[in-house]
């Protein structure tokens, strides 16, 4: 009797389980139907699904992004994403195994998914995968990954406009060739602008590495150290540890440049000592990988690198006031230099020192 | 000696006191705890519940100083589920602690959620005022004082506080007595319990002190993992101290000045890899002590659960 109750229990719960699942995606499912159904017609209607890593729905940043690119697909092909957030890590292998099952095209956000991206990958070779920020060499998976040392660029040069004595310092979090790509990067902007200035960032005077990307107390003691040297615009690529960067520049009155997402509007009590941030459109990446799987040229097996010719990665939209427009102008010329191909943003550092900077007026 | 070599003295200093508090507060409740018999690997997750706490009663009070009083008691609410385990029920001390470790990263993950409707950190809240441009003011030491917080002046307090009550009152003497020879502390009739529990609650309350001196000073919002590692070195911090107070401070102090050594170290332009300069506070805190501090001796009967009647 017991054990047949407690086998009862355990399928109920087991059930609850899927009734959650269903559940959660009901609101992302119909949401516009009409206009939806309007454009059904005109392409072949295939089903998208979406796993995110931990920080799930309402991240604010990466998970959200990508997310929001499967929405405008939903708007413009009226086709109802399923979306599964993983809260641990072994998730992931699940979620995607049930998305595959029942979805033609998956999303794996975030480069911790990528083993489990792959074993699934391999398990349904028929069908489509996506995954963010990391590479998976797969005929059916395509990799979404972004030109950061681009975007980079970019803030060097307003960090190396705005700053007052041409003193510019660089904080990151584990260093890595994935960290080094901002740190390449935006030596080469401010090289662009003010040789003088990155010198210090070259021989790595002006850089701190904190050896964490969570230790917020350990930023605020690596920003103020820098800024005590002298430093009076930071720029940082180090996830939680730039709050305490924040902290530091909002004390002694200095300037700083987030990451990622438009920390101005993420980090609000900030925002003043933000002078702009390094955004990564998650968005497009999913938007364009979806879009080419409608139209039917998916790219199976090959790595996107999207940066700023695809609109990717760039200077966030909410700018500090101490960025005069000349400086935003003297970007934008950079930006378009970039994307005509006349200026190779370094990606590692090596490059980066060998980098020949590009005078723009 | 020029004013810009000064400046860059006080700043270190001034980095060292900042980066030594929350490890003091920790390391003082360590301390207590194992001085009672009871080893506490939970700092690590009393010092988060304290930092999230801290944040959460700052944010619902609007008031940074019920903030800290937050931290404080859900620091000792949590070693009241340590004192539980390892008191009562006899269950092994380090399970139980790294238990709270894990226990307290999750939990306080989900009141993200639940509480901040955020995830990853919080928004920022008010944080403790202090006068920096008075003490600045302050003539010699002003340019120092202005550097610190509340936090640092309360922690070598602490220390002092901590110091007295061990070695100068009856109750210090019980609770070494209940460390060393539980048996002979019952026979004598003290209650070997109510000590224990004493102790490792009120290492939870110093933890969680602690944990608001991580989100509630240089920082005003709580983050996942902003923690980092604190409480396991205030842990190593208690035994290179030989479990005295004031000798846990100054493991606390070395490492941090090693810590605010290589921040700047880094700016040196050596060529060297920066996990290098991150090694550098363990490996000066280990040279120095075990240079220095020689022999360390536990309390007797630290980590054994104490059997009433037991022969």
């Amino acid at each position: 009797m017991k054990k047949i109750l407690s086998f009862v229990l355990a399928l109920t719960m087991v059930m609850a389980l899927f009734v959650g699942c269903g559940q959660k995606t009901e609101p992302t499912e119909g949401n516009k139907p009409a206009e939806g159904q309007q454009k059904e017609e005109e392409k072949p209607k295939i089903k998208i699904g979406l796993a995110t890593d931990e920080g799930g729905k309402g991240d604010k940043s990466f998970n959200d992004a990508a997310i929001a690119g499967l929405e405008k697909i939903q708007k413009d092909y009226g086709i109802e994403p399923v979306i599964l957030e993983s809260k641990q890590n072994d998730q992931y292998e699940p979620n995607l195994k049930n998305l595959a099952e029942a979805n033609d095209l998956v999303f794996a956000i975030g480069f911790k998914m990528a083993d489990a991206t792959k074993k699934v990958a391999e398990a349904n070779p028929d069908k489509k995968f996506g995954i963010v920020d990391e590479e998976v060499k797969l005929p059916n998976v395509v990799s979404i990954k972004f030109k950061e040392h681009e975007g980079s660029f970019l803030v060097g040069v307003v960090a190396a406009k705005t700053s007052k004595n041409g003193k510019i310092g660089f904080v990151g979090g584990i260093d890595s060739p994935l960290i080094q790509k901002f740190e390449a990067g935006f030596i080469a902007g401010v090289k662009s602008v003010n040789p003088e200035a990155a010198k210090d960032l070259e021989s790595r005077k002006n850089v701190r590495y904190a050896a964490s990307f969570s230790d917020v107390n350990k930023g605020y003691e690596l920003a103020k150290q820098l800024y005590n040297s002298g430093c009076d615009v930071i720029y940082h690529a180090a996830g939680g540890v730039g709050i305490g960067v924040f902290n530091a520049a909002k004390e002694m009155k200095k300037y700083a440049i987030g990451v990622d997402s438009d920390q101005a509007l993420t980090v609000p009590d900030a925002k003043d000592v933000i002078l702009c941030s390094m955004i990564k459109k998650v968005d497009v990446g999913t938007y364009t990988v979806s879009k080419d799987a409608m139209d039917g040229n998916f790219k199976g097996g090959q790595t996107l690198e999207l940066g700023l010719k695809e609109d990717c990665v760039g200077i966030s939209p909410t700018v500090n006031p101490a960025v005069s427009k000349e400086t935003l102008d003297l970007a934008n010329k950079y930006r378009d230099e970039i994307i005509k191909g006349s200026i190779k943003v370094p990606s590692t550092l090596d490059e980066a020192k060998s980098f020949q900077p590009v005078e723009l007026k | 000696m020029d004013n810009a070599f000064i400046l860059s003295i006080i700043a270190i200093i001034g980095s060292t006191l900042r980066q030594a508090t929350p490890l003091i507060f920790a390391a003082l409740g360590g301390v207590f705890s194992e001085r009672a018999g009871v080893v506490n690997i939970g700092l690590e997750g009393m010092l988060t519940m304290g930092a999230f706490f801290a944040v959460y009663g700052s944010f619902v009070t609007k008031n940074p100083w019920i903030g800290v009083v937050f931290a404080i008691i859900a620091g000792a609410a949590t070693a009241v589920i340590h004192a539980f385990l390892s008191i009562h029920l006899k269950a092994e001390q380090v399970i139980s602690g790294t238990a709270i470790n894990l226990f307290a990263s999750a939990i306080t993950s989900y009141l993200l959620m639940v509480l901040f409707k955020r995830q990853g950190q919080t928004d920022g809240v008010g944080t403790p005022y202090y006068p920096k441009d008075f003490m600045g003011k302050i003539p010699i030491i002003g340019g120092l004082l202005k550097e610190i917080n509340w936090y640092v002046f309360i922690a070598f307090g602490l220390v002092i506080l901590a110091n007295y009550v061990l070695y100068k009152t009856p109750l210090g003497l019980r609770i070494r007595a209940v460390g060393e020879h539980p048996r002979a502390a019952d026979t004598l009739g003290i209650s070997v319990y109510k000590i224990r529990y004493f102790c490792v609650i009120l290492s939870g309350a110093l933890a969680g002190l602690g944990g608001a001196s991580i989100s509630l000073s240089t920082t005003n919002l709580f983050r996942e993992g902003m923690v980092s590692g604190r409480g396991f070195i205030a842990l190593a911090a208690v035994v290179f101290g030989n479990w005295k107070p004031a000798g846990a401070m100054g493991a606390c102090l070395i490492f941090a000045f090693a810590e605010a050594f290589q921040i700047v170290a880094q700016g040196f332009g050596w060529t060297l890899p920066t996990e290098f300069y991150s090694a550098i506070p363990y490996v000066i805190t280990m040279i120095v002590l075990a240079g220095f501090v020689g022999k360390t001796i536990s309390p007797a009967a630290d980590g054994v659960p104490y059997e009433k009647g037991e022969k």
